[in-house]
């Protein structure tokens, strides 16, 4: 009696795989030519970071930090990048860097033209706001399933779960910051004759820049940490250091890893956030 | 004043609502205001408004808040599209304009000043004026040239490079209004641009904008809901009510005839100290003394009229001075000459002075006051009495 009635059986997953097969079937070749493309951009990035030596990067993390914040806050990122690099997880460092920046390129040269038509079309944006909502609230975790069905394991479907988990900040708060620009400033750009183009480029998007600066913000702190869970399919850097230090239950290992990935996440934040401060006007 | 029309507006028709097109029969049938939002849900805003605005003048709009003036005015530059409606301006119907035209319009004849001023919070003050420079592609060094001499006409040199939220109400909306005149525009369109102002503030604004207007010479239509301000400012004020204009004429006209009730009541509330001028309350001396005349002639003249002091003036009519009774009996025993005895410590004043600034002079003067044009011509006189019960 306390067993679910075995009659009760639906078999959603298998029209889930057909739909799946019939969109690789029929979109097989736009999906190489995307995972292509990642691949490109992805190897170009990774390899740019990898060629960097590492005291440009530590120099550069040191000079970000004085310009953004203050000199103090410059050195103490500096000393963190090397405490990193004395883990030996450097390389791993810059593979991680190197997904978290090709994914949020990609986020932001989707989100940013997608939020400004949600802020221009009430329909777009009243069709949006539940995918966004759903998209949000769906762990992390589930992005990936997706991904591989389309792309196999790899480094392309861990960009391309990044991208759709990341996405929805910058989304949302281009429209948000868009739509807040006050009416009569929209209507004073266009009584001097503005095209629509102007008046979003010279008006709108400079208005709506610090509200957009957070959006950004936060997709890379999402993107970051999208990029240590999508190991689990392949993703190498700091988040398959983790995974191998689970399954071997290296405690060391996984501790180092662990702490580089927190250290990383604190400098991107902190380092994003003051480019947010330096994009603002006097309210 | 020049009478070239500048714009003329024909039967213009505003409704705001899904389907105005459809709504506008209803209202051309002569339904009211309120029966079409209760019946269509729409709302009318203007409601088949007819007026011409010369080159060169300061035409108000007044009327009270949700009166359509907003609405009338945006019409202007086709922030709102009439529903029904010509506008003309320089013979050109703008309403039948195709979009690069009437970008064209915009950027090179028509200029709008905003209640709240409508600044680019991220822009500096020198940048918010070159904005319309920039939309029509004018090099950086020529516009920033232009912005700097437009921004030295309203007074800001100097706070070139402060953002707008830096500044004084008073001083942004001078940023707003060097913003308009950097594109050098025919016709400026001033939507209740002082509302936001303190009084003292709004004062003395208001009197730069007639400097201003003085050398410019543009066409402003400008909008308010305070009679006051219409009346100072206004060459010709349309009075505004439930989308309608219920009269059009100089403030003299509206304030002395009014059309109806309504209009009176509104009148009534205006303060008369600000309109009426010295021209129209003097009058003519009962007696008049040319120096030619003599003591005796100007003694004669005083008692046939039972006057204590009387003016004189030269072939001319120039103000010379003033004899007071005593004085010329004084001097006719002693034979003295009319210019010897000559006083000075009387007031004098221009015909376009308002009776706000000679209420002072009146009330302490103990010989009335004479009216001189700028050539010190004598036009006339104004005795305390008559200062005050204009006021009435
Ligand atoms: N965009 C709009 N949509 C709907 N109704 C409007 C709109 N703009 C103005 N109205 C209505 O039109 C009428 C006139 O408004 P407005 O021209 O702003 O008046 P005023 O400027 O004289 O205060 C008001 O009843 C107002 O509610
Ligand atoms: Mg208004």
């Amino acid at each position: 009696m306390n067993n679910f009635p075995a009659f009760l059986h639906l078999k959603l997953g298998i029209y889930v795989k057909y739909f799946v097969d019939w969109l690789i079937k029929n979109f097989g070749e736009f999906f190489e030519a995307l995972t292509e493309a990642l691949l490109w951009f992805l190897g170009q990035v990774e390899s740019f970071f990898l060629w960097l030596p590492w005291w440009v990067v530590v120099g550069g993390v040191c000079f970000l930090g004085w310009r953004l914040r203050k000199l103090s806050t410059g050195i103490t990122f500096a000393l963190l990048m090397l405490l990193i690099g004395s883990f030996k997880l450097w390389d791993a460092t810059m593979a991680t860097m190197a997904l978290v920046l090709t994914s949020v390129v990609f986020s932001l040269v989707i989100g940013i033209p997608l939020g400004i038509l949600m802020a221009y079309s009430e329909r777009t944006s009243t069709l949006m706001k539940p995918v966004l909502d759903a998209m949000q609230t769906m762990p992390s975790f589930v992005y990936l399933i997706p991904a591989v069905m389309l792309f196999n394991l790899g480094k392309v479907p861990a960009t391309f779960a990044t991208i759709i988990y990341a996405v929805p900040p910058v989304m949302r708060l281009t429209e948000l910051g868009i739509r807040r620009v006050p009416r009569e400033m929209v209507e004073a750009a266009h009584s001097f004759g503005s095209t629509a183009w102007q008046t979003l480029v010279k008006v709108q998007l400079p208005q709506a820049l610090p509200t957009i600066m957070t959006g950004i913000n936060q997709t890379t702190m999402m993107a970051l940490s999208m990029v240590v869970i999508a190991s689990m399919i392949g993703a190498k850097g700091l988040g398959m250091e983790i995974m191998i230090a689970i399954s071997r239950l290296d405690i060391a290992r996984g501790f180092e890893a662990g702490i580089s990935v927190v250290i990383l996440a604190i400098i991107i934040d902190r380092l994003s956030q003051g480019l947010v401060h330096k994009f603002k006007f006097p309210e | 004043m020049q009478m070239t029309i500048k714009v003329k507006v024909e039967n213009l028709t505003k409704i705001f609502g899904r389907s105005p097109k459809a709504v506008l029969k209803k209202v051309q049938e002569g339904m009211s205001k309120e029966e079409v939002l209760k019946k269509t849900g729409h709302t009318l805003g203007i409601n088949n408004v007819s007026f011409e605005v010369k080159e060169g003048e300061i035409f108000v709009i007044m009327g009270l808040s949700g009166s359509g003036k907003s609405t009338l005015i945006r019409c202007l530059n086709l922030l709102n599209v009439p529903t029904d409606g010509k506008i003309y301006v320089d013979g050109e119907n703008i309403v039948a304009y195709d979009k690069h035209q009437l970008r064209e319009y915009r950027q090179k004849k028509v200029a709008m000043v905003f209640q709240h001023f409508g600044l680019f919070t991220h822009r500096t003050v020198i940048k918010n004026v070159e904005y319309g420079l920039e939309v029509r592609n004018i090099p950086p060094g020529k516009r920033y040239e232009i912005a700097r001499k437009v921004l030295a006409t309203v007074g800001l040199e100097g706070w070139e490079f402060k953002y707008p939220t830096q500044l004084s109400g008073g001083m942004q909306q001078r940023v707003g209004l060097a913003r308009a005149l950097a594109n050098d525009p025919d016709i400026l369109l001033m939507d209740e641009p002082f509302s936001a102002l303190d009084p003292l503030i709004r004062r003395e604004m208001q009197l730069e904008l007639l400097d201003m207007q003085a050398k410019l010479k543009k066409t402003i239509i400008f909008i308010t809901h305070d009679v006051n301000e219409a009346f100072k400012l206004g060459d010709r004020v349309a009075m505004m009510r439930d989308g309608k204009i219920e009269q059009i004429g100089t403030p003299e006209e509206i304030f002395s005839t009014p059309a109806n009730e309504y209009i009176e009541n509104f009148v009534k509330d205006i303060d008369k100290t600000k309109i009426i001028q010295a021209k129209n309350i003097m009058f003519k001396p009962a007696a008049l003394i040319s120096l030619k005349d003599g003591l005796n002639v100007a003694a004669k003249e005083m008692e046939r009229n039972g006057i204590s002091s009387v003016f004189v003036v030269d072939s001319e009519r120039r103000l010379l001075g003033l004899v007071t009774i005593d004085d010329t009996v004084k001097a006719i025993k002693e034979h003295k000459t009319l210019i010897d005895i000559l006083r000075h410590e009387y007031n004098t004043t221009g015909p376009e002075t308002y009776i706000q600034d000679l209420l002072p002079i009146a009330t302490e003067s103990k010989y009335p006051i004479a009216v001189v044009d700028e050539n010190n011509k004598f036009l006339g006189i104004i005795v305390r009495v008559s200062v005050l019960s204009a006021l009435i």
